[in-house]
């Protein structure tokens, strides 16, 4: 673990201070390439967030794409790249500075993850959607196989999930009891076209999670409390031969008035001005880039 | 002529399979998924033999192309295993994005392709494969003739780092090649030396091409006959130097026209060595049922048709 703290409320105030900043990141990577995702980005980042500044056992030190021997994660939603980018920097993964080449030609920061990009902490290629969760639960049965005792964690997404393959890896999972994978859903409710019903209805991710045999957790993904509450939960059911899913309630654009709640800002980028006025609803913690 | 003896005819898919146990016992880091064609894939010996290390997947290619490349992240040699039809075209952005995009060590075991499938008819006969594989940055497709070639080929597949596509099928065919070859990925076999014209074959038309070079040789026309089990890499070295003999060259596969290694070699000789061209392949169609030999015959697949295109091309 990176950050031993003294009390959850030093964390949590810690932790929203880089959140914070991941959300400007997100901001400026955006609006300098002229394009990219913040929604989804800004409903995920508390989540990532807590992940690799508390959750994952792995180091940028100790990192290697096979993942021996540590926690490993695979980004399924590969277009919330700008956050992914900005959670690695700012955890020491790759110089900080690397974050303004976002999206530009000759860059490591793809406008998707690349393993051609050989960008440390990159696992697998993502952004065709659907694939992750499959590759996820290989890598679990890799790590099962080695008698490996580190997890596989995964982030997909609600609009993801009306591809054929989520389901496909969701029974998969259950039948080969692979039960050292943590799966999470960014349940932030909006896609490209609308909201997730109004698109192709999702219906109760819930029962659907559980009546596929999934360990199923419902938390606030933008509730540092309850997101180690899932988490805590979600590790102690490991190893009872079941998956697990975290469904993490969030909002599309959190933290940016103009951007909360809507299917607007899925895959577009801010104008200057808008740009601007984001960052004066978010803190700079670290420093920007 | 040299002398190509069949010892009995067997299925290539057998071979994978025994190429399969090979490694089974010999390499703990392999491992193999099938999508509910064990029997069919011949994966049943190594299902047995390591069930910690097989594992089944059900109907749902997608998924198990994507286990296939996150077991190969940990480490693992993962084949995959299904029908053609299903492992090239069914999952193609699987491959695309989760293999071969993502470098994982992931060889797709394709098994039934091309119209030797037989009975099932056109939905399960693909033609496209080799095309839509030898398109994909980074993949290997191989494509052998006999079953001793298939179980030398998975072996050497199984030592290749990097993504391979491994393409067999269904029917029992001469097995002529050695019981005990080293299987060089990228390097094509010269079956006979000739001068009169190239014969470049793959898969199951390397049997029939040799029957036409026999026929051939009889009536004075003496065939340079190329085994490319390897259609990318291509040995553009050995495709070359036959050609610069011989000036004219005859393509066979049991593949569409489109994307197939004829149309690799023609890339090549366009830019290298321009010389005139015969192609023994399916020229825009989609299989239907029957029996293979049947199939191969109507399809314009045997060696008949080899001779047909040869005396074509010199203008016999």
């Amino acid at each position: 673990m990176f950050f031993n703290f003294i009390s959850h409320y030093e964390r949590h105030s810690y932790l929203s201070k880089i959140a914070s900043q991941v959300r400007r990141d997100i901001l400026r990577m955006v609006t300098g390439a002229g394009s990219g995702h913040p929604g989804g980005s800004m409903s995920s980042a508390d989540i990532l967030t807590a992940l690799y500044f508390k959750e994952l056992n792995v180091t940028p030190e100790s990192w290697n794409r096979e993942g021996t021997g540590h926690d490993m994660f695979f980004l399924s939603i590969g277009h919330v790249s700008p956050l992914f980018y900005s959670v690695l920097a700012r955890r020491g993964y790759f110089p900080i500075s690397e974050l303004g080449t976002f999206r530009v030609y000759g860059s490591r920061l793809q406008g998707h993850p690349s393993i051609e990009a050989t960008l440390p902490g990159v696992h697998q290629a993502s952004g065709s959607l659907g694939q992750g969760l499959s590759v996820a639960i290989g890598a679990a049965l890799a790590k099962r196989l080695a008698g490996d005792k580190s997890r596989v964690f995964a982030l997909i997404g609600d609009g993801e999930s009306q591809e054929g393959q989520i389901w496909e890896a969701a029974a998969a999972a259950v039948h080969h009891k692979v039960d050292n994978l943590i799966a999470m859903t960014d349940w932030n409710h909006q896609q490209i076209d609308g909201t997730t019903e109004e698109v192709q209805s999702l219906g109760d991710l819930t029962l659907k999670w559980n009546s596929f045999g999934w360990e199923c957790i419902v938390a606030n993904g933008h509730n540092f409390n309850s997101i180690f509450e899932a988490f805590g939960r979600a590790d102690s059911l490991l190893g009872g031969g079941r998956p697990v899913m975290i469904l993490f309630e969030t909002e599309m654009g959190h933290g940016v008035d103009f951007m909360a709640g809507t299917h607007e800002w899925h895959g577009k980028s801010p104008s200057k001005e808008q740009c601007e006025r984001g960052l004066a609803q978010l803190e700079e913690t670290l420093g920007d880039y | 002529m040299k002398k190509y003896i069949n010892t009995g005819n067997k299925d290539t898919r057998s071979g994978f399979g025994a190429g399969l146990s090979h490694l089974g016992a010999t390499n703990p880091k392999v491992v193999a998924l099938c999508a509910d064609l064990t029997g069919s894939v011949k994966m049943g010996a190594f299902a047995k033999a390591h069930p910690e290390r097989f594992f089944q997947c059900g109907i749902a290619e997608a998924n198990m192309i994507g286990m296939a490349a996150g077991l190969a992240i940990g480490g693992y040699i993962p084949f995959a295993g299904t029908f053609a039809n299903f492992a090239a075209g069914r999952v193609y952005d699987q491959i695309r994005q989760s293999v071969c995009y993502s470098e994982t060590n992931v060889k797709i075991a394709a098994s039934h392709a091309g119209i030797t499938l037989g009975e099932d008819g056109a939905t399960h006969q693909i033609l496209e494969d080799i095309g839509l594989m030898r398109m994909l940055p980074n993949m290997v497709v191989i494509n052998p003739c006999d079953y001793n070639q298939t179980k030398a080929a998975t072996i050497a597949a199984a030592a290749w780092q990097g993504p391979v596509y491994l393409r067999f099928g269904r029917p029992g065919v001469p097995n002529f090649t050695p019981e005990e070859q080293v299987f060089e990925i990228g390097k094509a076999l010269h079956l006979n030396e000739g001068s009169d014209v190239t014969i470049i074959a793959t898969g199951h038309l390397v049997w029939e091409a040799i029957q036409a070079a026999e026929i051939l040789e009889t009536e004075g026309i003496r065939v340079d006959l190329l085994n490319i089990h390897t259609i990318k890499p291509l040995d553009c070295e050995a495709i070359l130097s036959s050609v610069a003999k011989t000036g004219r060259v005859v393509c066979a596969e049991e593949h569409l026209i489109a994307g197939g290694l004829g149309e690799a070699v023609a890339g090549l000789l366009a830019r290298k060595h321009p010389v005139p061209m015969r192609f023994v392949a399916v020229n825009d169609r989609f299989g239907q049922s029957g029996k293979p030999a049947q199939l191969m015959s109507a399809y314009g697949l045997d060696a008949a048709h080899i001779i047909a295109a040869v005396k074509e091309i010199i203008g016999a």
